[in-house]
C-alpha cells in the first residue's frame, strides 16, 4: 500500500529556500565525484597497458607477497645496561617523591619510573600537606615528552650551545652600567631561590624581582598582606566544617591554586548523621556550585553586596543593599547558618576586590573560624600585578637594562601583550627561561632552555613551614639547564644547584636524604617574609561602603575562569588535558562563552544538537575597551542572568601543535589581572561545532544517581532513600537481587580475592583527576576533537554530569511518576520533553562511570568469539587479541562503558598526538597492551595493578593487607570517593562500605550484579 | 620386463654407492676431530727439591684469581719471579705483604704503588715449602708445547680448511663417477635393446604397450580409487597445511648469531654458575633480564683467557675463538687489561632477543621462578648444554595452557597461598590443585 507520509531527514528540509536541500533533492552527492579526472582522459586510458585483469593480478600478487613476508618474524634487539644502576630492576617500577611547582599547580607527588623513565604521577599520600595531585598534575608527565619542547638553548631563534649563551649573556650583563636587571618570574616560594636572588643582587647591585602570577590573586594577597604583614594566602581545612559559604569562590576547583577539595570531600560524607552545609553564590556554574547544597546564581556586583550584607549581619553595622528578595532572604538564612556553626563556619570570597577580601577576613575573624589558617598561610601565590604594570612603563622609559623572564609567558598571558612586546624591545638584554618556544621566548634574544620539573631540582615552600623538594626522575632529555643553575653561574657561583640546594636544606637542620625520600621537610627556620611595600589597608567602613554601593554595569558582567583541564594554559600542548571533558559542560578541546538561556534568547544565540547528537552553537562578539573577540557561545544552565563566563588558557599558538591550538585567547580581557569585567556582548551568528562527551543533560527522572536529603537519610529508613528495585515473581514483588528471579547460576567466588569498587557520590566533586590517571595508566588513546564529536572518545572512565530539570532531582522523579496519560498538563508526551530541559538553576550531580564488571555481564553472553569473559576475582576480562570487533558487547552493555577502536591511534599521522612520536610514546605503560584498530576496549579494574599486588605478596610469601589493592582511579582520588578492595577480606574497608545503607548498584533492576557500587548522594538541604 | 628390472637394480646400486661414500666421509670427519685434540703441557721441575705439580695445585687454589704466569692481570705476571726477588723477601711478601709494605721496604712499596695501592691478600696458611712449590711452578718455562699447540691450532684451522677443499674434490670426483655410471647405464641399455631387437624379442614388449591401457588412464577410470586418493590428498594437505600455518610465528629452535658469542654450555654447564646469578631479575621482575655487562665483569676482570682445553674445544668444535669473544666484552665495557681499569668508552651490546612473546601476552618470570618455584630448564630446555642459545619451547598459548592444566602447584611454605589452598582443596575434594584451579586459565590473567 502506498503511503503519503513524508519523512524528514533534518529540520533543514523544512526550509524550502535552503540551497543545499534543493541541490541534494536532485543529486545524490553534494558535489560531483571527480571521476573525470581519470576516466575522462580517453587517450591516457587507451595508451595504458594495464588492463583490468592486470590490475587484479597485481592485487593478487601483492596480497600473497605481503602474507608471505608476514610469516618471517622481525629480529628484535635487546640492549642491556653496561653498568646497571643498583636500584633498577628491568620490569620493576621505582617511585620517587618530588614536587610540581609550575606557577599554577603546586603539589607533592610520587613519580613512577620504569627503566629510568617517568610514566605516571601519583599523589604523595604521606606528604604533610598538598599530597594530592589534580588532573593537570597527573597529566604533567606527558608534557615531559612534549615534542615541541626546545632541545637546546636558543640565541636569536637559532639553536646554540650553553658556552656561547653564557659568554654572550655575561658580556651583555657586564655592560649594564648601573641599569636595572629585572627578574620577572612566577611565584617560586623557594628558600634556595631567595638565596640565589640575594647572590644575584650581590653581583649586579641593581636587581629587581617582579613576581607575576598568570592567574592573579592580587585582591586576596593585598588584603592578607595588609592584615597579616606577609604576602600569602590563608589556608583552609574544611574537614570539620559545618557551614561553608562561598561567594564567587570556586574552592572545589582551582580557586587560589586549589587543593582544598580533599578536606571538603571529607566534610561532605555524612558521619553520625552530620555533614557540612554548603551555600554557594556565583555567576558561572562552577564545580563548587555543582557540589553545593544550595546555589544562588548572582552577578559579580551582587556578590559584592552579599559580602557587605553578610558583614552587616555577622560583624554588625547597618547596611543597605539592593538585592532581590530571594537573594536577600537567602543571605539572611546564610548568616544565621554561619553564626550557628560558629567557629566551624567559614566564608570564602572569590570576588577580585580587596575590599571584599578584607571584609571576608573580618567576618571569619568574627566567627573565630577554625577552618581558616592564617598563621601558616599558603605561599604559592605572591604575584603583584601592579608591579608588572610598573615594569612595562619602566621598560618603555629605558630604565631596564636586562630582563630575565622565568616560568611565565607575558606575551601570551598579559592583558596588554602588545604593550609588553613593545616595551621588551627597549631592553638591551632579554632572556627567557622557557622550555618551549612560547610567545615570549620567540620574542626575546636569548632562550635559556629549561628542563621539565621531572628533570629538575627545586625546593618550594608551599605552606609556611613546609618545604617540598623537587628531584629529577630522569636525566635531562635535551640540552637544558634550569633557571637556578643559570642564575648561580651568572652570579659567578660555580657550585652546582644540587649542592646549593643540599646546603640550603641541611642548613635548616633537615636530613637531606630523608627529606628527598619523603618529598618534603618541615621547618620553623623559614623567616622569609615577602611583602610589597605599597599595599594599603582600607578601613572596614570604607570597604563596606564601597561594596554596598557597587553598581551593576550596563552590558554583561564577564567572569573569567580557568578550566580543570587546561588551567592557566601552560600545558596547552598536552593532548590528555585537551581531551579531558570540562566537568560542567562536558566539552572537550574548546573554550567558549557560557551564557544563560534567557540571555541567549535575548541575543539570538542558538545551541542545537545535530543529527548525530553533536552540539552546534552560534558565536557572540565580546568587547571590552575596544578589544573585540569572537567566541562560540554555549548555553549554560545555572549561569546567572546578565553574566557570561569565558575560560582562560586557550587560544595559544606559539609552539603549540596545530591540533592543540584550540579556543580563543581570553587573556586580553583579563585587565589588570581582575577576573571580573564589564563587557558588551553581541550575537555574531555563524556556526561552531562543539565536541561534547555527553549528549543528554538530564536524567529524565530515571533512577541513575540516587539522591536524598540529610533529614530523610537520618531516619535510617533505607526503603525510603535507597529502595531495592523489585520485580514480580508469581505476582509477588521480589527483590531483584534474589536468586529466585535470577536467570543465571552464580559462580562460587568465596575463595581467593573478589574485587569490588565503591564510589561515594557525596565525596566525588567531579574534578577529573581519575580520568587522566586512567589515561596514563592504561594507555588510553587520544582521539581528537572530530572523533569526540562523533562520540568516539576512548575514556575508560567518564564522569557523567546531570542537571535537574526542575529545582531538584527528586522533583524530577516526582514529576515523572506523576505523569497521567499522554496529553494534558500531566501528560507524558509533553512532560518528557520538559524533563529534557535543564532548569535555570539546576541541581547538579556527578557520577564516575567505568565498566561495572557485572557478575552477570550482558556483554559476555553476546560475544561470538568469547573475547569478553569473567574472572573469578570479579573482573570482566577483555582479550583484545581475541576480539574481532563485532561491537555486540557495546550494544548490549546497559552502562555504555565499552569503547571501540575505530582507528589505529598509535603511529598514525591522522592522530598526531603523543602516540605518534617516539618521544611521546615514552609515557606508555609497558604493562598494558596498546590496542589496535577494530577491537573493543574498556576498564579492566586495573588488573595489571591487582595482579602486581598479588605477585608481590606471593614473592614475599605473605597475606595481602587491606589497602594494598588499588586501581589508577582509586589512587588518583584523594577525596576518598573511590574505594577499592577485596570483599572476601571481611576486615577490609570495601567490605564495610558494601554494608552501608547508602550502597546501591547502578541500574540494579537490570540484574547485572555489578562489582562496582555507588553510595547514595546525600544533600544537606 | 627384463629391461625394467635392469633399471631398478642400477638405481639400487647407485643409492648404495652414494650411501657408502657418504658414510666414509663422516667417519673421516670424526677421525679428523679426534686426532687434533691437544694434550695439556706437563709441568717441569725447575727449582730442585720443590714439587712443581703441588705448586700448580696451590697456585690454582690461591693465586690464579689474580695472577697468571706469563701475563699481567690484577697482579703481575709471576713467571721468573723467583729470579727477580730473593726467597726470604718473597716469603715475607706472600705471607703478609701489608706488613712488609708497612715496614717501609722500598721494593714492596714500589710494587704497592705500581698496582694502585691495592694490597695483595695475606696467605699465612702457606708454609715456606708450599711457597717453594708455588715458585717452582711459576718458574715453569712457557712450554714450547703451548707454542706448538698454537701452531697446531693454526695448522688445524688450516687443516680444516684443507679438509673442506679435499672434501670438495672428493665430492666432485664422485659426481664425475656418478655421471659416468649414468652414461654407462644408458649405453648398456641401448646396447641391450639393440640385442633384443636383433634377436626379435622386442615383439613381446610392443604388444604389452599396445594392449594395455596406460596406468593413469586405468586409474582415472576407477572411480573408487580416485575418490580414495582425493580424500587422502585432501586430508594430507589439510594436515600439512594446518601444521604449516600453525608454525607461522612459532620460532622454536631460533638460534640467532649474537654480537658476542656467549656459551651457556661453559657458564651454566661446565662452570655450574646458577642461572639467576646473571639473570637475577628473574626472581623479582617480569623480565629475566639480559645481564648487564658489569655482571660479566664480576668474573671476567680476572678471566681474560679461557683454559687451553676450552680454547681448543672452542676452535675445533664451534669455530669460535673464546679469547677474542672475551676481548669483545672488554671493548664493550672499556676495560683495559694492561692498566686493569675501565678506561675506554662504554659501548652497550645489541643482543638479539631470542624469546619474543607478542605484546598482547603478559608473562612474568618472578611469578614462575619465585612464586611457582619452576626450574628455568622447564621452559628454556637444557641451557647448560647449549653452546648457542636457542628457543627450546614453542612459546605458544597452547603450550602455556597445557602446562597450567597439568602442573600441580607446590604451595607449601608460601604464606600467601595458605588460606586459598586450604579452601580450594576442600572445594575440590582434597585433590592436588593445578594452576587452572587457581584461575590460571582465565583470559585476563595474561592478556591486558
Amino acid at each position: 500500500m502506498a503511503t503519503t507520509k513524508k519523512y524528514w531527514k533534518s529540520t533543514a528540509q523544512l526550509d524550502d529556500s535552503n540551497k543545499m536541500v534543493k541541490d541534494l533533492e536532485q543529486n545524490e552527492f553534494a558535489s560531483a565525484i571527480p571521476t573525470d579526472e581519470f576516466l575522462g582522459n580517453d587517450q591516457a586510458m587507451e595508451e595504458s597497458n594495464t588492463s583490468r585483469r592486470d590490475f587484479l593480478k597485481y592485487v593478487g600478487f601483492s596480497t600473497a607477497a605481503a602474507s608471505l613476508a608476514a610469516c618471517e618474524g622481525p629480529v628484535i634487539y635487546s640492549v642491556p645496561y653496561v653498568n646497571q644502576p643498583e636500584q633498577i630492576i628491568p620490569g620493576m617500577a621505582n617511585y620517587y617523591a618530588t614536587t610540581i611547582a609550575n606557577g599554577y599547580d603546586y603539589a607533592s607527588v610520587l613519580v613512577k619510573t620504569r627503566e629510568g623513565r617517568p610514566i605516571k604521577i601519583e599523589s604523595n599520600r604521606d606528604a604533610a600537606y598538598r599530597g594530592h595531585a589534580n588532573a593537570r598534575v597527573h597529566a604533567s608527565v606527558l608534557s615531559l615528552y612534549d615534542n615541541n619542547r626546545l632541545k637546546a638553548p636558543m640565541i636569536k631563534g637559532v639553536e646554540s650551545t650553553w658556552e656561547e649563551l653564557d659568554q654572550q649573556v655575561a658580556a651583555q650583563l657586564a655592560q649594564l652600567n648601573g641599569k636595572e636587571l629585572v627578574v620577572l618570574a612566577q611565584t617560586y616560594a623557594s628558600p634556595s631561590m631567595y638565596k640565589i636572588i640575594a647572590q644575584l643582587k650581590d653581583t649586579y647591585t641593581n636587581v629587581r624581582v617582579v613576581t607575576y602570577d598568570t592567574i592573579s590573586e592580587d585582591a586576596a594577597l593585598n588584603a592578607f598582606e595588609a592584615k597579616y604583614g606577609t604576602r600569602a594566602l590563608a589556608d583552609y581545612d574544611f574537614t570539620n566544617a559545618e557551614t561553608i559559604v562561598s561567594v564567587g569562590a570556586d574552592f572545589v576547583g582551582d580557586w587560589q591554586g586549589g587543593g582544598f577539595d580533599k578536606g571538603y570531600a571529607k566534610s561532605r560524607v555524612p558521619k553520625d548523621g552530620k555533614m557540612s552545609h554548603h551555600i554557594q553564590y556565583e555567576a558561572n556554574l562552577t564545580l563548587s556550585g555543582a557540589n553545593a547544597d544550595r546555589r544562588y546564581p548572582v552577578t559579580p556586583t551582587e556578590q559584592k553586596q552579599i559580602i557587605a550584607a553578610l558583614y552587616g549581619k555577622i560583624v554588625g553595622g547597618a547596611i543597605n543593599v539592593s538585592l532581590s528578595d530571594k537573594v536577600a532572604k537567602s543571605v539572611e538564612q546564610t548568616a544565621i547558618s554561619l553564626k550557628r556553626a560558629g567557629n566551624n563556619g567559614v566564608l570564602l570570597c572569590g570576588v577580585p576586590d580587596q575590599a571584599a577580601q578584607q571584609l571576608t577576613i573580618a567576618i571569619n575573624e568574627a566567627l573565630n573560624s577554625s577552618i581558616v589558617d592564617t598563621a601558616l598561610p599558603i605561599m604559592t601565590r605572591q604575584g603583584n600585578r601592579k608591579a608588572v604594570g610598573q615594569l612595562v612603563s619602566d621598560m618603555n622609559a629605558g630604565k631596564v637594562g636586562a630582563i630575565f623572564i622565568a616560568g611565565v609567558d607575558p606575551l601570551y598571558s598579559y592583558d596588554d601583550s602588545d604593550a609588553f612586546a613593545k616595551a621588551i624591545e627597549k631592553v638591551a638584554l632579554s632572556v627567557s627561561f622557557a622550555s618551549s618556544m612560547n610567545a615570549t621566548a620567540a620574542k626575546v634574544d636569548y632562550v635559556a632552555t629549561t628542563p621539565h620539573f621531572l628533570e629538575s631540582w627545586a625546593d618550594t615552600e608551599i605552606k609556611k613551614g613546609y618545604v617540598f623538594l623537587t628531584q629529577p626522575t630522569i636525566n635531562p632529555i635535551f640540552k637544558t639547564r634550569q633557571l637556578q643553575e643559570s642564575l648561580l653561574k651568572w652570579s659567578g657561583n660555580e657550585q652546582s644547584y644540587k649542592d646549593f640546594l643540599k646546603e640550603t636544606t641541611s642548613a635548616t637542620g633537615a636530613s637531606w636524604n630523608q627529606s628527598l625520600q619523603d618529598g618534603f621537610y618541615s621547618t620553623t627556620a623559614s623567616d622569609v617574609n615577602v611583602t610589597v611595600a605599597e599595599v594599603r589597608e582600607i578601613s572596614n567602613a570604607d570597604a563596606l561602603r564601597a561594596l554596598a554601593n557597587a553598581k551593576k554595569p550596563s552590558g554583561y558582567e564577564l567572569t573569567l575562569y580557568t578550566k580543570t583541564g587546561l588551567g592557566d594554559g601552560s600545558m596547552a600542548n598536552n593532548p590528555w588535558l585537551q581531551e579531558l571533558p570540562d566537568p560542567i559542560t562536558r566539552t572537550t578541546w574548546d573554550n567558549y562563552v557560557t551564557i544563560s538561556q534567557a540571555d541567549a534568547d535575548a541575543l539570538g544565540v542558538v545551541n542545537e544538537n545535530v543529527a548525530n547528537g553533536a552540539l552546534d552553537g552560534t558565536h557572540v562578539l565580546v568587547t571590552l575597551d575596544g578589544v573585540e573577540r569572537k567566541f562560540p557561545a554555549l548555553i549554560q544552565p545555572g549561569q546567572a542572568a546578565g553574566t557570561i563566563g569565558i575560560a582562560l588558557g586557550y587560544g595559544q599558538t606559539a609552539s603549540i601543535q596545530e591540533e592543540m591550538q584550540t579556543g580563543v585567547n581570553a587573556y586580553p580581557f583579563y585587565k589588570n589581572g581582575v577576573a571580573v569585567q564589564a563587557v558588551t556582548v553581541k550575537d555574531a551568528g555563524g556556526n561552531h561545532q562543539f565536541a561534547c562527551t555527553q549528549l543528554q543533560n538530564t536524567m529524565m527522572g530515571r533512577d541513575i544517581i540516587r539522591e536524598t536529603d540529610l533529614t530523610t537519610y537520618r531516619t535510617g529508613n533505607k526503603d525510603q532513600f535507597n529502595p531495592m528495585p523489585e520485580v514480580s515473581l508469581n505476582h509477588i514483588e521480589t527483590a531483584v537481587t534474589s536468586p529466585d528471579v535470577d536467570l543465571w547460576e552464580s559462580f562460587d567466588r568465596s575463595v581467593g580475592h573478589h574485587f569490588n569498587m565503591s564510589i561515594d557520590l557525596n565525596a566525588c566533586t567531579g574534578c577529573g583527576a581519575c580520568v587522566v590517571a586512567c589515561h596514563a595508566e592504561n594507555n588510553v588513546p587520544v582521539v581528537g576533537k572530530a572523533e569526540v564529536r562523533k562520540s568516539r572518545d576512548m575514556h575508560w572512565l567518564r564522569i557523567d554530569r546531570y542537571y535537574s530539570s526542575t529545582d531538584s532531582f527528586e522533583a524530577d522523579e516526582a514529576k515523572k511518576d506523576g505523569f497521567d496519560g499522554l496529553f494534558g498538563d500531566n501528560g507524558s508526551l509533553g512532560g518528557f520533553g520538559e524533563l529534557e530541559i535543564p532548569a535555570d538553576n539546576p541541581e547538579v550531580s556527578f557520577m564516575p562511570v567505568m565498566c561495572q564488571h557485572c557478575n552477570h555481564a550482558p556483554c559476555e553472553t553476546v560475544c561470538p568469539v568469547a573475547a569478553s569473559s569473567h574472572g573469578r576475582q570479579g573482573q570482566n576480562h577483555m582479550a583484545y587479541n581475541r576480539c574481532v570487533g563485532t561491537r555486540y558487547c557495546a550494544n548490549n552493555c546497559p552502562y555504555k562503558v565499552r569503547r571501540f577502536n575505530w582507528f589505529l591511534y598509535n603511529g598514525n599521522d591522522e592522530f598526531d598526538y603523543h602516540m605518534n612520536n617516539d618521544l611521546g610514546r615514552m609515557v606508555i605503560n609497558p604493562d598494558v597492551t596498546v590496542r589496535s584498530r577494530g577491537v573493543m576496549e574498556k576498564c579492566s579494574l586495573c588488573i595489571q595493578m591487582t595482579q602486581m599486588t598479588i605477585l608481590e605478596a606471593k614473592k614475599d610469601g605473605r597475606m595481602i593487607k587491606d589497602g594494598e589493592f588499588a586501581t589508577a582511579c582509586s589512587n588518583a582520588c584523594s577525596n576518598g570517593a573511590i574505594t577499592f578492595g577485596d570483599i572476601n577480606d571481611k576486615e577490609s574497608e570495601i567490605f564495610q562500605v558494601k554494608q552501608q545503607d547508602r550502597m546501591y548498584h547502578l541500574l540494579e533492576e537490570v540484574g547485572t550484579e555489578p562489582n562496582v557500587m555507588y553510595q547514595v548522594k546525600v544533600r544537606n538541604i | 620386463m627384463t629391461n625394467r628390472k635392469l633399471h631398478f637394480s642400477a638405481w639400487q646400486f647407485l643409492l648404495a654407492f652414494v650411501f657408502v661414500v657418504l658414510n666414509s666421509l663422516s667417519v673421516y670427519a670424526q677421525q679428523d676431530a679426534t686426532t687434533s685434540d691437544g694434550e695439556p703441557a706437563v709441568p717441569v721441575d725447575a727449582v730442585s727439591g720443590a714439587d712443581a705439580a703441588k705448586g700448580e695445585e696451590l697456585f690454582k687454589a690461591n693465586c690464579a684469581s689474580c695472577h697468571k704466569l706469563y701475563k699481567k692481570q690484577v697482579g703481575p705476571a709471576l713467571y721468573g719471579v723467583s729470579q727477580k726477588y730473593e726467597k726470604e723477601w718473597l716469603y715475607k711478601w706472600i705471607v703478609n705483604s701489608a706488613e712488609l709494605i708497612a715496614s717501609g721496604d722500598a721494593r714492596a712499596n714500589a710494587i704497592y704503588n705500581e698496582y694502585n695501592q691495592s694490597n695483595m691478600n695475606a696467605f699465612p696458611q702457606l708454609s715456606t715449602v708450599d711457597i717453594d712449590n708455588i715458585l717452582a711452578y711459576t718458574d715453569t718455562e712457557k712450554p714450547a708445547a703451548v707454542v706448538d699447540v698454537a701452531g697446531a691450532e693454526g695448522t688445524a684451522v688450516a687443516g680444516s680448511g684443507d679438509n673442506s677443499v679435499t672434501n670438495n674434490i672428493i665430492l666432485g670426483a664422485l659426481a664425475l663417477v656418478l655421471l659416468l655410471l649414468v652414461v654407462l647405464l644408458i649405453v648398456v641399455n641401448k646396447t641391450l635393446r639393440r640385442f633384443a631387437e636383433a634377436n626379435g624379442i622386442q615383439t613381446v614388449f610392443d604388444e604389452a604397450t599396445e594392449e594395455r591401457t596406460p596406468i593413469w588412464k586405468a586409474f582415472a577410470q576407477n572411480q573408487f580409487l580416485v575418490l580414495v586418493t582425493a580424500i587422502f590428498l585432501l586430508l594430507a594437505s589439510a594436515y600439512f597445511g594446518y601444521g604449516a600455518l600453525m608454525s607461522v610465528g612459532v620460532d622454536q629452535g631460533y638460534a640467532p648469531v649474537q654480537p658476542i658469542h656467549y656459551s651457556h654450555r661453559i657458564h651454566a654447564g661446565t662452570s655450574q654458575i646458577e642461572c639467576k646469578y646473571c639473570h637475577s631479575s628473574a626472581r623479582e621482575s617480569k623480565h629475566s633480564g639480559i645481564p648487564s655487562l658489569n655482571v660479566c665483569m664480576n668474573c671476567h676482570k680476572s678471566i681474560a683467557e679461557v683454559a687451553e682445553t676450552t680454547y681448543q674445544e672452542g676452535i675445533e668444535e664451534y669455530g669460535i675463538d673464546y679469547n677474542k669473544e672475551i676481548e669483545k666484552l672488554y671493548a664493550a665495557t672499556g676495560w683495559d687489561t694492561d692498566e686493569q681499569a675501565f678506561v675506554g668508552e662504554e659501548q652497550p651490546v645489541r643482543w638479539v632477543r631470542i624469546h619474543n612473546l607478542p605484546d598482547l601476552a603478559y608473562f612474568n618470570h618472578a611469578q614462575h621462578v619465585t612464586a611457582g618455584k619452576i626450574e628455568c630448564q622447564t621452559c628454556h630446555g637444557p641451557v647448560e648444554e647449549m653452546e648457542v642459545m636457542y628457543q627450546y619451547s614453542p612459546l605458544t598459548m597452547g603450550w602455556c595452557i597445557n602446562c597450567h592444566r597439568e602442573t600441580n602447584v607446590d604451595l607449601q611454605g608460601n604464606g600467601y597461598y595458605e588460606k586459598i589452598h586450604k579452601e580450594l582443596s576442600e572445594a575440590r575434594g582434597g585433590r592436588q590443585l593445578t594452576i587452572a584451579d587457581l584461575g590460571g586459565l582465565e583470559c585476563g590473567k595474561c592478556h591486558y
